[in-house]
């Protein structure tokens, strides 16, 4: 591998250029439709590099990445599992990737289709009553999800509920998206065993409780055993129970959101369903409702002619002239198109039978992977809980007697070519991993990854300083990220 | 071992008060900025916004995490320390001395009684 880390730049010698996709001269005559006060001065500051130059250079980055495609990754709360390139191929295919979204539903039959057959899918799946693919993300599912609870509280002008309740151990958006929508947010403690503290929520709820937002299994990698307690609870004080499906592959065929009680969901297609998680996005993350909130999903949806009474069969684009107490459009059109294509072909080629075994086999990974670790020494975080899908560790004891943080475990993780965990999270618990294999990895690659682990504890009590200075193999040793974070520098300059 | 320094009083979610006549200066402890990391950002509240024991005054942001603070007593606040703005390090260097974060005029200073004392806190800390 070579360990180039310059920038493109630093290749650049005046006079040479890729000629094949630079485009056509301009003349003169064309220049000057744009008014002087709008034309460049200067050249722009782009590097002069042949083309076989730009080839190499970014071949050679990308042999860099970390990645999914390279190296284990059990990034845990992200579910990075492998993305099959069948569903990739599919979505790729010309009548999908032609297809203008402007186009009219006549046209969009086959679209339409897919998108239809998906909406029932994640119905069926989480047991909700109604799903909208409209949310461009995650966080806009969250964002939606949230908005359609304050919806119904006000068409029916109780206007005195005020508060979101959220756990210690939901998933960090949450409280983000509640104050987003105008809420106060009130949190409620987790006890030592990971599951919610009930009294404390009990105490919690009342005539300004709007709703809770939960993660299950929760972020600290445990499932949360009084659900059924805690949904009477908060559906009592006349409350909504949100569910934040970042953790769905866990229960996947198992258990259903819509029969703990949920009322709004929304699921995260880039990790439960395999679409690419990207550079940020783009994303998906589809609402899922309940009886009392199908009348405030998001728009477009996908309809089909049978179900509102006609016999043709042809699918047709629901949108706020049928449905006008939605909560309206998230975006110019439905979601992210080729994500949701993607989300759907991976549920036609896993089936029934196999959304089962993800549930199940993630599940079995993050156990063996617990038990295997704790047995080479690392401390669980919960070690009476069975985890669910992720796990947590703590290296507090190490943090205070060698002085070997997570941190310094991540890096050296590098350079036994793993992917390190997540770190530092949740907050709740110190010096902490979040691993999560998932379902897609095997024995002998959870076992690499055991024995890197057990190489650097000895290290960290041997050698402290191979611990601590790491990483020796990558490209770049340890980065100053206070710098990185107080003077980002991303515009170059010679 | 963290410091603890005596004459302060101090709350449970980390924030430390040394009273100056009828004024609070307020700061992190030694404690939570070292479980922070180094701090990049502090997010601080304005001058003349009014308290309520407990309120979300600002936040502290690390290379590893935010982390709200809370106002440890009520009343309003009549200064805040300018320097973190480019400074966020000093909390880190020297949380009990430059690295303050807002003063509070208090309302009510019997809610010092409620803080707790150095032994207090420090045994918290111990059982965390």
């Amino acid at each position: 591998m070579s360990n180039e880390t310059t920038l493109i730049f630093q290749h650049s010698r005046p006079g040479r250029s890729a000629t094949a996709q630079a485009p056509k001269p301009v003349s003169e005559d064309q220049l000057s439709a744009i008014p002087a006060s709008l034309r460049r001065k200067n050249k722009p500051g782009l590097p002069e590099v042949g083309e076989l130059e730009v080839v190499r250079h970014y071949t050679n980055l990308s042999t860099k990445n970390f990645a999914i495609d390279k190296q284990f990754y059990p990034l845990g709360s992200c579910t990075m599992k492998y993305n099959p390139r069948g569903a990739n191929r599919a979505a790729m295919l010309p009548g999908f990737l032609n297809r203008h979204p402007l186009a009219p539903a006549s046209h969009s039959q086959g679209y339409l289709a897919c998108m239809y057959e998906l909406q029932n899918f994640l119905k069926e799946v989480t047991g909700m009553k109604g799903v909208s693919l409209a949310p461009m993300a995650g966080a806009q599912g969250e964002f939606a999800g949230v908005a359609m609870i304050r919806a119904y509280h006000e068409a029916r002008g109780d206007d005195a509920r005020t508060e979101i309740l959220i756990p210690e151990a939901a998933h960090g958006t949450n409280p983000a998206t509640a104050v987003m929508c105008g809420y106060k947010v009130r949190e409620v403690p987790v006890g030592k065993n990971g599951d919610v503290d009930l009294e404390a929520l009990k105490e919690a709820c009342g005539p300004q409780t709007a709703g809770l937002m939960m993660t299950n299994p929760s972020t600290c990698g445990v499932f949360e055993r009084q659900i059924e307690a805690i949904s009477k609870a908060v559906h009592d004080a006349g409350g909504l129970l949100y569910y934040d499906g970042a953790n769905l592959n866990a229960i996947l065929g198992k258990v259903r959101p819509g029969d703990m009680g949920f009322d709004v969901i929304h699921m995260n297609l880039h990790k439960t369903f395999a679409t690419p998680h990207g550079g940020g996005g783009p994303g998906a993350g589809p609402v899922g409702v309940s009886q009392r909130l199908l009348d405030y999903l998001p728009t477009p949806m996908a309809g089909r002619d049978e179900e509102s009474g006609g016999s043709s069969g042809e699918y047709h684009w629901i949108d706020t002239d049928t449905l006008p107490t939605s909560i309206g459009h998230l975006s110019a059109f439905m979601g992210n198109a080729g994500v949701l294509l993607r989300a759907y072909f991976y549920a036609m080629v896993l089936g029934r039978q196999g959304m089962i075994r993800v549930g199940e086999y993630s599940t079995l990974a993050a156990n063996y992977l617990l038990k295997r670790l704790e047995a080479i020494g690392c401390q669980a975080a919960y070690p009476d809980r069975r985890a669910s899908h992720e796990f947590i560790l703590t290296f507090a004891k190490l943090a205070k007697d060698q002085h070997v943080t997570a941190l310094d475990i991540a890096k050296r993780l590098l350079d036994y070519n793993q992917h390190a965990p997540t770190i530092y999270f949740p907050l709740l618990v110190p010096e902490c991993f979040l691993i999560e294999p998932t379902e897609t990895e095997t024995k002998e690659a959870m076992d690499d990854f055991v024995d890197a682990m057990e190489q650097i504890l000895n290290e960290a009590k041997t050698d402290p300083e191979t611990v601590t200075e790491a990483p020796f193999t990558q490209p770049v040793r340890r980065l100053d990220e206070v710098k990185a974070a107080k003077e980002l520098d991303l515009v170059w300059s010679e | 071992m963290s410091e603890i320094p005596a004459e302060l009083r101090y709350r449970d979610s980390h924030e430390w008060v040394r009273v100056e006549d009828d004024v609070a200066v307020v700061g992190i402890t030694d404690h939570a900025q070292d479980s922070m990391g180094d701090l990049v950002f502090v997010e601080m509240p304005e001058v003349g916004v009014v308290f309520a024991a407990g309120d979300e005054a600002g936040v502290v942001e690390s290379v590893k995490a935010a982390s709200d603070i809370y106002a440890p007593v009520s009343g309003e606040v009549v200064a805040i320390n300018e320097a973190l703005e480019d400074e966020p390090e000093l909390v880190n260097n020297e949380p009990y001395a430059g690295g303050w974060l807002f003063k509070i005029k208090m309302a009510d200073s019997g809610e010092l009684k409620e803080m707790l004392t150095a032994d207090q806190y420090q045994e918290q800390i111990d059982s965390e």
